[in-house]
């Protein structure tokens, strides 16, 4: 087996009095795609904000490669090779296309550029048109490109994706899922939250799915495709 | 009155509103990238005044004394911001004021303490201790323009800094959205310690540049103070561009006000200022 990439142990995450993660166990492997799965409102954005760290756990355990995070700053986390496309995009409108991409590169942790300008414009012909245009002047398709070519000019090894597809146009939609798993073969790591089941077990090794804040069902995708009555009980499929 | 009269008085303008850019530039961009309200912005114009005052005074060395003034305040301005300001980032405006408030009360009384109450000059380097000639009667002091060409370059310097340096990008990254910008790796806090290092070291600066030709004097920052909110507000709240043409407008202002209309002068800038936010609200260049 790889290298244990991230590793999150009994996570409880609260929202002021709500209580939304009820203890998480949630682990991610060099190079795994992993489905995060459930309804609206059951904890997955919460669940990814936590293991980012952008929202204090009150207890539970976090390692990053091995070394524990559970009180690390955001930027920390990042630098240990986690990339991060948040539902909604998260561009900056008020940077031009190149600056969102380069402001934040970086080498791998082990200290290669797998992802270059280059390689990203080539990826990512549409952006390469639009350089210099601002983040706020794209479509949400070409916007979408943008943020997960910023992830990927951070050379992570893991790259969290929320909503990745929401809201596009579905011949975009098509495209991004087409670079999702040209991210997945390069050897990236991948946790994929996104409404069309479909799509994400034909390209994970494992899901999982959250009710209210705790883990219901963790197995591969045949299994997951096999269980018609988890599909419709917790997906509503 | 002859052409050179106005040439003069355009000239103290510019170099007045430059002055005036270089300590409002640091006040908006910690208003506007921190969301901190800093009254304490003045008394690093004061404590740099003073230091160009002490330190050339102990060096015989005006430039030198500069050199040592700003990085006494960049250090300075990384203590208060670790000690003090990183605490009133999520705080209320309110308490941010009562802070900084407390803040030039006690650089004052310090100021009272080590250097005294009474009225300071500095020696203008002397190969810029002369004037220009303009007319039979007329001439322009060389240092003025010193000044004036200086803040040029600061401007230009701050605006490449900005605009073309990754660490430019990922402060304006973070002024808009900071969660982002930390998932991304970026250490925000470092960063924000850092601008606002630079911010009051850029106000000393000023106070540095302008001791010469304004002598050092108590209370000295709270004039500055002043009117470098209202170029902030003028010139809207966060941007360095607005900073700029406000300051320079506020020269202006303020220095054919006392020529023209002496008995209003005192008034000028805040009809400016009025007029200014009647029109535009936001201020001239309020981003989006």
């Amino acid at each position: 087996m790889s290298e244990v990439l991230l590793e999150a142990r009994g996570l409880h995450t609260y929202y002021g009095a709500s209580h939304i993660l009820r203890g998480i166990d949630f682990t991610v492997r060099g190079g795994e795609t992993i489905g995060l799965m459930g309804r609206n409102g059951m904890g997955k954005t919460t669940l990814i904000r936590s293991l980012l760290r952008l929202v204090p756990s009150r207890h539970g355990e976090l390692h990053v490669r091995g070394r524990a995070m559970t009180d690390a700053p955001p930027h920390a986390v990042a630098r240990r090779g986690i990339a991060y496309v948040p539902e909604g995009r998260g561009i900056f409108p008020n940077l031009s296309v190149r600056e969102n991409l380069v402001m934040a590169a970086r080498p791998s942790v082990d200290g290669k550029r797998h992802w270059t300008l280059e390689r990203i414009l080539a990826t990512f012909p549409r952006l390469a048109e639009r350089l210099h245009h601002g983040g706020a002047q794209l479509s949400g398709g070409e916007q979408q490109m943008l943020t997960i070519g910023r992830a990927l000019m951070t050379n992570p090894d893991l790259l969290i994706l929320d909503e990745a597809t929401e809201g596009l146009a579905p011949l975009i939609a098509v495209e991004i899922w087409r670079i999702i798993r040209q991210i997945r073969e390069s050897g990236i790591a991948t946790v994929i939250v996104d409404k069309n089941h479909s799509a994400v077990t034909a390209i994970t090794d494992r899901n999982v799915i959250l009710v209210k804040g705790s883990i219901v069902f963790e197995g591969p995708s045949t299994e997951l495709r096999s269980r018609s009555d988890i599909l419709h009980k917790h997906l509503g499929v | 009155m002859d052409a050179s009269v106005y040439l003069i008085q355009i000239l103290n303008s510019i170099q007045y509103g430059l002055l005036l850019f270089l300590v409002a530039s640091g006040l908006t961009l910690i208003f506007g990238i921190m969301g901190i309200i800093n009254l304490a912005h003045g008394s690093f114009y004061m404590i740099g005044a003073y230091m160009a005052f002490s330190l050339s005074a102990l060096t015989g060395n005006l430039f030198l004394a500069i050199l040592l003034g700003i990085i006494l305040s960049v250090i300075l301005g990384i203590v208060l911001e670790w000690l003090l300001f990183s605490r009133l980032y999520r705080r209320e405006h309110l308490e941010q004021v009562l802070l900084t408030f407390g803040l030039i009360l006690i650089f004052e009384e310090l100021r009272s303490i080590i250097a005294g109450d009474d009225v300071h000059g500095v020696p203008i380097p002397a190969f810029l201790n002369y004037s220009i000639p303009l007319t039979e009667n007329q001439s322009y002091p060389v240092y003025r323009l010193f000044i004036s060409g200086v803040c040029l370059l600061i401007a230009g310097a701050m605006y490449l800094f900005i605009q073309r340096t990754r660490l430019g990008m990922m402060i304006r990254a973070g002024n808009t959205n900071r969660e982002m910008a930390q998932s991304l790796g970026v250490n925000i806090n470092l960063i924000y310690r850092l601008v606002f290092a630079l911010g009051m070291a850029l106000a000393a600066f000023a106070g540095m540049l302008a001791a010469p030709v304004s002598s050092v004097f108590p209370g000295m920052g709270n004039q500055v103070l002043i009117l470098s909110f209202v170029v902030v507000v003028i010139g809207g709240i966060g941007s360095v561009w607005g900073a700029l043409v406000a300051a320079l407008l506020i020269g202006f202002a303020d220095t054919f006000g006392k020529v023209f209309v002496p008995d209003y002068a005192g008034i000028a800038v805040y009809l400016l200022m009025a007029a200014i936010l009647l029109w535009r609200p936001e201020g001239l260049f309020r981003r989006a």
